[in-house]
């Protein structure tokens, strides 16, 4: 039902912590304390729980029941400030998507029960092995219309950017990062046992499908970012981009040598992750309070390197880790991302391995594109005269706050290695790689 | 710690006790961090041992040992030669800096300021002395970072969009660089003996096929930041919006570290990659060579004039690179050495004259049509430009002189030296190359006499004495940065082989005087536009004149 390993482990902290930190800033965050209500924290709550869920589990109902706890909190998270149509136009765009996406997923799940006759993931690739490749097929895309949908990647992302932008800021942020790691762990899990056989990636083609998906994914979130002018839009293509960058880890997945490294590297990435995109949400939500610059447009953020020097360099260092400039953390994530991917092609057989090293170039080309638009939010703070020029003060709880996001982002990548970070999944790595090369066709060593 | 370690460390802790230090002592600790690498870098130029190949002052320890990434730090003939020029700039560069405020309208900057300005010094020593790829690429980005605020925040009217431009083109040749560093990592070895060690990779045997793609991934890196044609044109926009320390920091060290990438990447570990790329980089050098003496001729604004000299003059770096015989590796590194010396002395030197003129026009265009392309108010028309500078300011003509004669390589004089070795050993694999290269050496002579026919000779406009009367003995120090080199390359160890040993002396000096200390009273904000100049109508129209 739910597994108890190191992948399960390693993002359940991660999407804990989100859900932590979430609370410590909605306690301070008018949009939520003036409508206060218990609830709220009742609501994170429950969709960290149904996010934790979806980390570990290991069947297929456990997946789709998970994936519905966490969907059913978030969609009343993001409509929270019933007041406001914005949010109310958010929260109705994400039920709509989410219910038609679960659906059809639950479709393909049901397909692939059908087919197979098991609910087990593990049992997945001997149950699947004699079957048409056109029905798994069917039903793996089927699946991933839900899969992409949690993922917010293309062509499913179009929820994001709205649900984003009307959500209140705690939420966005507790959305970008722990709802993603719920998925990400899923939907690693869900390729490497269902889907890792050789065979069955040879037949459906899924690392091809998974690389266009990536693609076009982290093209498309970077391209529309560059048009927005508000910064919770800004930040949401900008995570649909991080979604494509880190669906090449799942890409790597096929081949079995380096499945461990390339979970690793996912994981890692989450853990940058965590520290400077909720940086980056914290900083536009402290800017947007009523008694400081009462606005998400990066417009308003003009000159704001006088006005509040801590917060435009705090929120730079942020964005600079988020484009990937040494010696931040975004960019050993990266670094052990693409290191993780270009083994995984290069020492594959034959196409089923993943041998899309293209998708490399295009990561890194897309990591210049993603320069121009960041840096445009540092340039307005930075270069741009302040239209008034009242000082902007930073409370100083959140001054503490930003100090535990910002050291780590700091120093994340450049004093530990991935390993001394992902310990559990490390420790799959020996068995892993042991049995893969006994057994290439059955991945279960995962387990503990 | 060793001392290859406290060279880069020193202006890193000089960031440190500047953001600690009350404001006013900014510049002072700048200075005390980069005249404490200079004393480490003057230290580890006595200390190494000319006649011997090979790296010394090795620091080696394990940094991310899963994947073999290792703080690895160590100098050779080539880094040796780079750090100490990037330590002498780096100097010049803070005294350049003193009144940066002031220069720069940015009252109570000086804090951010230097603490960039130490963290691009950090930066670039890292960059000369890393020896894993890694470390390598760290410090190559983190140049980046500090530089785009200096050009963007302490700039000139466009400084905004010369910033992006120089950030964006550098990042996105660093990528391809970041691809070739992970498939060079990748093919060193079987899983376990992979390393990201320079020496070690460049002992391995790589199938030559493997190798062309490598190269041109660094490559790609590499020359858009030295500049090389057709990448060069973020280099004119960065130069002339950076306020002059900036640019003198970076045609004096920023375009090495492309330079010295195709030295110590592309040749040294990739040196057996097919002819066709050598051949390839060659007739760009020759490209470069030409191209960039065309337009600097063209040029009415100084500055430019200086940067587009500069993109001639990496052509003969690149062309004794390509050479790959030890005369044109020596003479690439000694023109690289003497380039960052002429360089840094040429806009010390147009930065005089900027601060007192409030132009930096060589000729002053009559036309307002032609004023207004260039964004100058139309009302200024009609003003005098210089002329007969020589008889005003004749401390400051000799020193221009000497800075100028140096750039277009007259014997006796560094960049003669640096030019004639280049020119020698690109003879041996490129003859025709080397033939057409001399043309760039002739147009160079042309745009600098014909700059100082304009401006230095003839009768003094009036008003001319305005600037004299400014003047003061502190100007006379701009520097002798280009003072006589000849002696030094007969010592040079040319058969050591490319990159072994070859046991550079230096023969520079450098003088460090602050160029802009007394001009800066009675300064009034430059009036140019932000309008953008066409770049072709701006190269063809001097001709199109006369």
């Amino acid at each position: 039902m739910v597994a108890d390993d190191g992948l399960a482990w390693f993002f359940k902290l991660v999407i804990l912590g989100t859900a932590l930190l979430t609370c410590l800033v909605s306690i301070r965050s008018p949009e939520v304390f003036d409508a206060f209500r218990g609830e709220f924290f009742v609501l994170v709550v429950f969709a960290a729980l149904g996010m934790v869920l979806m980390a570990g589990a290991a069947n297929l109902l456990m997946l789709y029941l998970a994936m519905e706890t966490a969907s059913l909190s978030s969609y009343v998270l993001a409509g929270f400030l019933s007041g406001q149509s914005r949010s109310a136009e958010a929260s109705f765009k994400y039920v709509i998507y989410g219910a038609v996406a679960s659906g059809v997923m639950l479709f393909g799940l049901s397909l692939l029960f059908g087919i197979g006759g098991t609910l087990d993931l593990a049992e997945l690739p001997a149950a699947l092995a004699g079957a048409s490749p056109l029905a798994v097929v069917l039903a793996l895309l089927f699946v991933l219309a839900g899969l992409g949908y949690k993922l917010a990647s293309v062509p499913f992302h179009m929820w994001s950017p709205d649900v984003y932008e009307g959500a209140p800021l705690p939420v966005t942020a507790f959305l970008s990062v722990a709802s993603k790691a719920g998925a990400f762990a899923l939907t690693l899990r869900f390729f490497d046992e269902a889907f890792g056989d050789r065979a069955i990636a040879l037949a459906t083609q899924w690392p091809l499908l998974l690389a266009l998906i990536s693609l076009l994914t982290m093209t498309i979130g970077n391209l529309a970012a560059i048009g927005q002018r508000n910064m919770k839009r800004l930040l949401a293509y900008s995570s649909i981009a991080h979604g494509g960058y880190l669906l090449m880890g799942v890409v790597a997945l096929a081949n079995p040598a380096v499945r461990a490294e390339a979970m690793a590297a996912v994981g890692f990435y989450f853990v940058a992750y965590l520290f400077m995109n909720l940086g980056a949400f914290y900083v536009v939500q402290h800017l947007a309070e009523p008694e400081r610059l009462n606005s998400e447009m990066i417009a308003d953020y003009a000159g704001l390197l006088r006005r509040s020097p801590f917060l435009a360099v705090a929120l730079s260092i942020f964005l600079f880790s988020l484009i990937g400039i040494p010696p931040f953390a975004g960019f050993w994530a990266k670094l052990y991302l693409f290191e993780a991917f270009v083994r995984a092609g290069l020492e594959a057989e034959g196409i089923a391995g993943g041998r899309h090293l293209w998708l490399v170039v295009a990561a890194l080309l897309n990591t210049a594109i993603s320069l121009y638009y960041y840096l445009y939010v540092v340039k307005t703070m930075c270069f741009d005269s302040a239209v008034e020029d009242r000082p902007v003060r930073a409370h100083p709880a959140f001054v503490g706050l930003m100090l535990v996001l910002l050291i780590p982002t700091f120093v994340l990548g450049l004093l530990w290695s991935r390993e001394e970070l992902g310990v559990p999944v490390v420790q799959v790595e020996a068995s892993a790689s042991l049995s893969s090369s006994v057994s290439p066709t059955l991945g279960t060593p995962f387990r503990r | 710690m060793g001392l290859l370690s406290l060279l880069w460390l020193a202006p890193v802790v000089g960031m440190v006790v500047i953001l600690l230090a009350p404001r006013r002592w900014s510049r002072a600790i700048a200075l005390l961090a980069t005249l404490v690498s200079l004393g480490v870098a003057l230290a580890i130029g006595v200390g190494f041992q000319t006649q011997s190949g090979g790296l010394q002052f090795v620091e080696r320890a394990a940094w991310i040992p899963a994947f073999h990434i290792e703080y690895f730090l160590g100098v050779d003939g080539l880094s040796v030669a780079l750090v100490l020029l990037t330590a002498v700039i780096s100097v010049i560069g803070v005294i350049a800096s003193w009144r940066i405020e002031e220069e720069s309208h940015r009252s109570g900057t000086e804090k951010s300021y230097f603490f960039l300005y130490l963290l691009l010094v950090a930066g670039m020593l890292g960059f000369f002395i890393a020896q894993d790829l890694i470390l390598f690429y760290v410090f190559f980005e983190l140049t980046l970072l500090p530089m785009y605020f200096l050009i963007g925040y302490w700039g000139g009217p466009r400084r905004e969009y010369a910033a992006i431009k120089f950030f964006l083109y550098t990042l996105f040749g660093s990528v391809f660089m970041l691809v070739a560093i992970l498939a060079l990592y990748f093919l060193s070895g079987p899983a376990g003996a992979r390393t990201f060690a320079i020496p070690e990779l460049a002992a391995k045997n790589l199938p030559v096929w493997v190798l062309n793609w490598l190269w041109l991934g660094f490559y790609l890196g590499f020359a858009i930041k030295v500049p090389i044609f057709p990448f060069h044109t973020w280099l004119p926009d960065a130069h002339v919006e950076a306020p002059t320390p900036i640019s003198v920091i970076l045609a004096g060290i920023l375009l090495k570290m492309g330079t010295y990438g195709l030295a110590r990447i592309n040749l040294q570990v990739l040196g057996d990659a097919s002819e066709g790329w050598w051949r390839f980089l060659a007739v760009l050098g020759v490209v470069n060579i030409i191209y960039g003496a065309f337009c600097a001729m063209a040029q009415l604004d100084m500055k430019k004039l200086v940067a587009y000299s500069s993109i001639g003059h990496m052509g003969f770096v690149l062309l004794g690179i390509a050479a790959r015989t030890p005369e044109g590796v020596n003479g690439a590194i000694f023109q690289m050495v003497s380039h960052g010396l002429l360089s840094g002395m040429l806009f010390l030197i147009v930065g005089v004259v900027y601060v007192r003129a409030h132009h930096r026009f060589i000729v002053y265009p009559e036309d307002p049509a032609l004023l207004q392309l260039y964004g100058v108010d139309p009302s200024k028309a009609g003003q005098k430009g210089f002329g007969g500078l020589a008889t005003v300011m004749p401390v400051y003509t000799f020193l221009m002189a000497v800075a100028f004669f140096g750039s277009l390589g007259l014997p006796g004089l560094s960049g003669f030296v640096g030019e004639f070795l280049s020119l020698l050993g690109a003879w041996k694999t490129y003859p025709l190359y080397a033939l057409v290269s001399v043309i760039g050496v002739v147009i160079g002579a042309a745009y600098f006499l014909w700059t100082i026919q304009r401006m230095f000779l003839g009768q003094p406009n009036p008003g001319g004495e305005r600037l004299a009367r400014r003047s003061s003995p502190r100007a006379a120090g701009v520097g002798s940065a280009g003072a006589p080199g000849g002696p030094a390359w007969g010592d040079a160890p040319l058969g050591a082989g490319p990159l072994a040993g070859n046991g550079l002396e230096l023969g520079g000096r450098s003088g460090d005087v602050d160029p802009l200390g007394d001009a800066v009273s009675r300064r009034e904000k430059p009036r140019w536009g932000r309008r953008p100049v066409s770049e072709t109508s701006k190269v063809w129209r001097p001709f199109c004149r006369s």
